[in-house]
């Protein structure tokens, strides 16, 4: 009798204590604190060419800054393909990491959930200053006018990467310089299975990154300046044609790109089967994957004519990344320590010659190892012709939108369905019809 | 609960002597009636939390705007009454246009694969039916698909799917000639057969295994004396095999309708986050409209509208089925 008495209250305690765990799961607000100062957890993002390399870099850096400072900093080194879905859901529970990275695309979109700590004037002077990091990469690091939700880490912009001997044997002298030049030196290079140039159809970043720089070029915006979705305007049509039409028209795109999502047009051209790549900072990239840095060279990415500049003359977004703090960090003032850390001098020479960036820290931004010829290019073009990305809250609603029609676009275009004006517009028309309207 | 119980319950038994051993008897009653409840209690429980209150946080996330703007408190997030509801079913704006759209694109997707999985299931079940060498062997290699890790299976059809040096091109193509030049499997509107073809190959296994179980209680004896009677095998399948079979069909339909309309892995792995339109289930559009574009409400809207067709059509089939099995003799 006693045994099955004893059974019973077990069974009760346990129900009543399943229960009440499961009620105190997870407190979404409240701001930060620093109840654990001996300890961090950074989310980085995939920036080598695998994550074993990614915890190779940054693994003997971490162990620096406990060093110097006591903290021990837990990594883990976050997919791109998992990283957003993975922020979302730290930032619906309250339970995330104390320092992350983010594409800087993002910013707009993740400060509007608020999920992310501010860098007003105060937080920016315990890391240096705001006038440490170049003007380009802070300019998307979130909405115009609101504090920024992340400061610039590794800055990268996109260029012309070309096999040099492919080129030489086609008695191509020149980079191209001009879309025209682009598309004549692509039909020289495509035959006998090679092709001029490579794309992720599939990949809607991608697609909107490319779709972005052509619109600018078109004198065209995704966005009104009041920060409504205007993806119709003749400019954005034009613009994502002439990109399809790179496929669909030029034929200089193989149609099998129309279903590449995981890189793998950069390993198309790092084995020779396409001549040219638009890529961004594909330097060590390339070298993991058995290119030389001899076989290959680096051009700005075309324009429609002239020469790289602002206004039509863009040629490339601001891509990078940003570190941000999470807002319910229990290690604040660790957290900023760290930040700080990541954006010394020493540590974005490191780290930015690892992963073939440039860093957004101007100081660190002269060093030699940034200076280099391939490296002068992206430099050049992050400081003269890139342009950040619109900084709305719906920006990743809008690259999910915009960048999956394209998709379908070029799905039209392997199936060797006509792409035309109408046919573009039309499938953006509904991706615009899927936007938020609030 | 223990005090109603108690005053509640008569004395029983044959205890006449002595009031202490009556009292005894009650509690050891008492416990006899309470303890099955008290033990099924965590399991209650648990089923509440596992269960229910997750669907009854997703019932209440769709009455919500549960934009990003809300999603770290949601508690915050206005109440939208309906107007999730309504720009889902509103089948002349985009939203509603598209989920309309996944909704039948999901029927056709289903009463394929159910009726594929269904029928080569049950082939190769009657044919497995007799012994014959090796039949052990074929059994188990039947169950391979079945048994393999959904992710690992699906990411090989990726490989063997795609354009330039997939398999399927490989043999359709280059060896056997059929098609004038390479197809898209991934993309398009070939996406829909590519679908179809690694949800048939999942899925039709569970049918046979199902089917071959059920066989086992036909009486050999049966197929004897229609033979002696001079049924042919077709006309044994017919009136001996499928009637046997009927209440395992029952069930295996109902439950394979139910996986595969609701299947999220198949075409996620397939296909990514964005499926093609000609392959766009709901379930995965049910995930895009919510974590892709980061509207929960919306996203929850659909789910539930989802929930209620599935238990409307199970509903409706296990009336329609029992009402037949009361029917028959």
């Amino acid at each position: 009798m006693r045994s099955i008495r004893a059974a019973a209250a077990g069974a009760v305690t346990l129900s009543l204590v399943l229960a009440a765990t499961a009620c105190g799961g997870g407190s979404a607000t409240g701001g930060g604190s620093n109840d654990s100062p001996k300890t961090l957890t950074y989310w980085a993002s995939n920036q080598g060419a695998g994550i074993e390399i990614d915890k190779k870099v940054l693994q003997p850096e971490l162990a620096k800054f406990e060093k110097q400072t006591g903290i021990k900093v837990k990594l883990e080194v976050v997919p791109w393909s998992d990283l957003l879905n993975r922020i979302l859901t730290a930032t619906t529970s309250g339970q995330g990491p104390d320092v992350l990275n983010i594409g800087n695309t993002w910013s707009a979109s993740l400060q509007a959930t608020g999920a992310l700590l501010p860098w007003d004037a105060k937080n920016f002077d315990r890391i240096g200053g705001r006038d440490r990091f170049v003007d380009s990469a802070l300019g998307s690091t979130g909405a115009e006018g609101k504090d920024p939700a992340a400061v610039p880490l590794y800055s990268m912009s996109y260029a012309l990467y070309y096999n040099k001997k492919m080129f030489a044997d086609a008695g191509i002298a020149e980079p191209p310089a001009t879309w025209d030049e682009l598309v004549a030196a692509g039909r020289k290079l495509s035959k006998d299975g090679k092709w001029g140039l490579g794309a992720e159809g599939s990949n809607p970043s991608e697609n909107i990154h490319h779709a972005f720089v052509f619109a600018k070029q078109h004198g065209a915006d995704f966005f009104t300046p009041a920060g409504k979705a205007d993806f119709t305007n003749d400019g954005v049509v034009s613009a994502v044609k002439q990109y399809v039409d790179l496929m669909a028209e030029d034929k200089v795109i193989a149609p099998g790109n129309a279903e590449y999502a995981q890189n793998q047009s950069v390993s198309d051209f790092a084995k020779g089967k396409t001549a040219m790549l638009l890529w961004q900072s594909a330097s060590a990239n390339l070298t993991s994957q058995g290119m030389s840095e001899d076989d290959y060279g680096i051009a700005p990415v075309p324009v429609q004519s002239g020469t790289p500049g602002t206004g039509k003359q863009v040629n490339s977004m601001v891509a990078g990344i940003n570190l941000a703090v999470f807002k319910n960090t229990d290690n604040l003032d660790g957290a900023t320590k760290f930040v700080k850390f990541m954006t010394s001098d020493d540590e974005q020479k490191i780290l930015n010659k690892a992963y073939s960036s440039i860093p957004p820290v101007k100081t660190a931004q002269t060093d030699s190892a940034f200076g280099s010829a391939a490296n002068a290019v992206l430099k050049d073009t992050l400081a003269k012709s890139a342009a950040a990305l619109p900084q709305v809250a719906d920006e990743s609603q809008f690259e999910t939108a915009v960048g999956t029609a394209i998709k379908g676009l070029f799905a039209d275009a392997a199936a060797g369905r006509p792409v035309t004006t109408g046919s573009v517009k039309a499938a953006l028309e509904k991706a615009q019809q899927q936007m938020p309207t609030a | 609960m223990t005090t109603t119980v108690e005053a509640g319950t008569p004395p029983v038994g044959k205890s006449p002597s002595g009031s202490a051993r009556g009292a005894r008897h009650r509690t050891g009653r008492i416990h006899r009636v309470g303890l099955p409840y008290l033990l099924l209690l965590p399991a209650l429980l648990l089923e509440l939390l596992v269960h229910l209150v997750p669907m009854v946080i997703g019932i209440v996330m769709s009455f919500k705007e549960l934009t990003h703007f809300y999603i770290r408190d949601w508690g915050a997030a206005p109440w939208s009454a309906l107007a999730n509801y309504e720009v889902s079913v509103d089948f002349d704006a985009p939203v509603g246009e598209a989920l309309l759209h996944s909704f039948l694109v999901t029927v056709a997707f289903t009463l394929l694969s159910v009726g594929l999985c269904w029928l080569i299931g049950t082939a190769a079940a009657v044919f497995m039916q007799d012994t014959f060498r090796g039949r052990g062997l074929l059994r188990a290699l039947f169950l391979v698909p079945y048994a393999l890790p959904v992710y690992a299976a699906v990411i090989t059809w990726v490989f063997m799917f795609q354009h330039d040096n997939g398999l399927v091109n490989h043999v359709l193509h280059d060896q056997l000639g059929l098609t004038d030049k390479r197809s898209f499997w991934l993309i398009g509107d070939n996406s829909f057969i590519a679908l179809l073809t690694v949800s048939v190959w999942k899925g039709w296994p569970f049918a046979f295994l199902i089917v071959m179980a059920g066989l086992q209680n036909i009486p050999r004896e049966l197929y004897e004396a229609a033979a002696l009677d001079g049924a042919g095998v077709w006309q044994q399948i017919r009136r001996i095999t499928l009637p046997f079979l009927r209440p395992v069909n029952q069930v295996l339909v109902l439950v394979l309708f139910l996986w595969t309309f609701n299947d999220f892995n198949t075409p996620f792995v397939l296909f990514g986050r964005t499926a093609p339109e000609a392959a766009d289930l709901i379930s995965v559009h049910i995930y895009q409209a919510s974590f892709v574009t980061w509207n929960f409400g919306t996203g929850s809207a659909m789910s539930v509208l989802l929930l209620l067709f599935l238990l409307l059509v199970t509903g409706g089939y296990l009336r329609l089925t029992s009402r037949g099995r009361r029917a028959a003799p």
